[in-house]
């Protein structure tokens, strides 16, 4: 029973045959639960809006207050009105689905294959986020600046032109695999000790992996408010 | 047991893309809305209604305080000329006091020579008349005494 509930099982999922479709059930199925958890908290949060804020509207206005700062910073005052909820989407979604995956234990429910776990520790899910980032700065940057948006590959010289269209495939690779292998890594070492020895030793590499995964959160949140607020910024 | 599983498998393996990531994104996309008008439109209102609410007092109560330092300067400016106008008004006083006391005090002297000078005419001719007198009663008593000389010889 201990082996089976320290078992690891790594790259196999739980398929979905949807049609032609095949899916990968097992992070759909948490991001669901996280995703269902966060909106409910939210919702009773902000239920009753008071101008003395109470409980957990206290604690939403932080968070909302934390995000606006993320987003003022790094994209500026002009825009960052725009692309907030977005950024501060990100922020919630990777933070909740990587501390849902940490913290909840997956592991007792069992599946006829593969095993719940963080959605971030997903390829699909974190390319996912990663294309939605380029897609945002491509916008962002089009329509505020139209056609001069493309100045900015010969900003400050036309020699930076290959570096800066290399940047835009950069940019989206290393933003998935930073947060799909951070999350991954953690759960694994976290699944190798716990195998090896189911006592006390993994807890402190779980807390360590807690605080990776918020460093991460706030990581892609911030790298894809500077990449938006790298292309909506005015070169003079 | 301990199942790595890499990228032997037939199917799966850590980097298999499929259809989960468009859906992924479409979910994100919602999530994008769906946050924006549950969350971050309502708490922002609230957040910026209250903070503008803050910053309109902030301003006001500065007005006010602004207000309150120009009363105080026109009050003291006042308050110094008041003082002035009664320092003026107390040596002006003193000045007139001083003034009638002297007018007082030389119409008095004056009075009192007066008094004194008429006084001194009236025990004059006083003691004039009544050595006058004397002098008759001398002669007549003089005479008395002559007269009764003779007459006894």
């Amino acid at each position: 029973m201990l082996t089976n509930f320290a078992a690891l099982e790594v790259g196999q999922h739980l398929y979905w045959q949807i049609g032609n479709i095949r899916l990968h059930g097992q992070v759909f199925l948490t991001s669901w639960i996280l995703l269902g958890a966060l909106l409910v908290f939210i919702s009773l949060g902000t239920k009753k809006m008071e101008n003395d804020p109470k409980g957990l509207q206290n604690l939403l206005e932080f968070l909302w207050d934390y995000i606006r700062d993320l987003a003022r910073t790094q994209i500026g005052e002009k825009v960052y009105r725009d692309w907030m909820p977005f950024i501060g989407t990100l922020f919630l979604f990777v933070f909740v689905s990587n501390w849902g995956g940490a913290l909840i234990p997956w592991r007792l429910i069992k599946l006829p294959s593969g095993e719940l776990g963080a959605p971030t520790a997903d390829i699909n899910t974190t390319i996912a986020l990663a294309l939605l980032v380029s897609l945002s700065y491509f916008y962002a940057g089009l329509s505020n600046k139209g056609w001069r948006y493309f100045e900015y590959y010969v900003h400050p010289t036309p020699i930076m032109l290959p570096f800066k269209i290399l940047e835009d495939f950069t940019k989206p690779l290393s933003l998935s695999f930073r947060l799909f292998g951070n999350i991954l890594a953690d759960e694994l070492v976290v699944g190798v000790l716990v195998f090896l020895v189911p006592l006390i030793l993994p807890i402190p590499v779980m807390f360590l992996g807690l605080f990776t995964s918020a460093i991460q959160a706030l990581i892609f949140a911030t790298l894809a408010a500077y990449y938006i607020g790298e292309a909506v910024e005015e070169h003079h | 047991m301990l199942a790595f599983n890499f990228f032997g498998a037939t199917e799966g393996g850590l980097f298999d893309i499929n259809a989960t990531l468009p859906l992924m994104a479409i979910q994100v996309v919602a999530l994008t809305y769906i946050l924006n008008s549950l969350f971050f439109k309502p708490v922002g209102n609230v957040v910026e209604k209250r903070e503008n609410f803050v910053s309109n007092n902030i301003i006001e109560a500065k007005n006010k305080l602004s207000e309150v330092k120009k009363l105080e300067a026109d009050l003291l400016t006042q308050l110094q000329s008041a003082r002035t106008e009664a320092q003026r008004i107390v040596s002006e006083a003193e000045d007139e006091s001083d003034k009638l006391y002297k007018e007082a005090l030389e119409l008095a002297n004056n009075e009192a020579n007066a008094s004194k000078e008429k006084a001194r005419l009236e025990i004059e001719s006083q003691t004039s008349a009544a050595r006058d007198q004397l002098s008759k009663q001398a002669d007549d008593l003089s005479e008395l005494i002559v007269n009764r000389l003779i007459l006894e010889k």
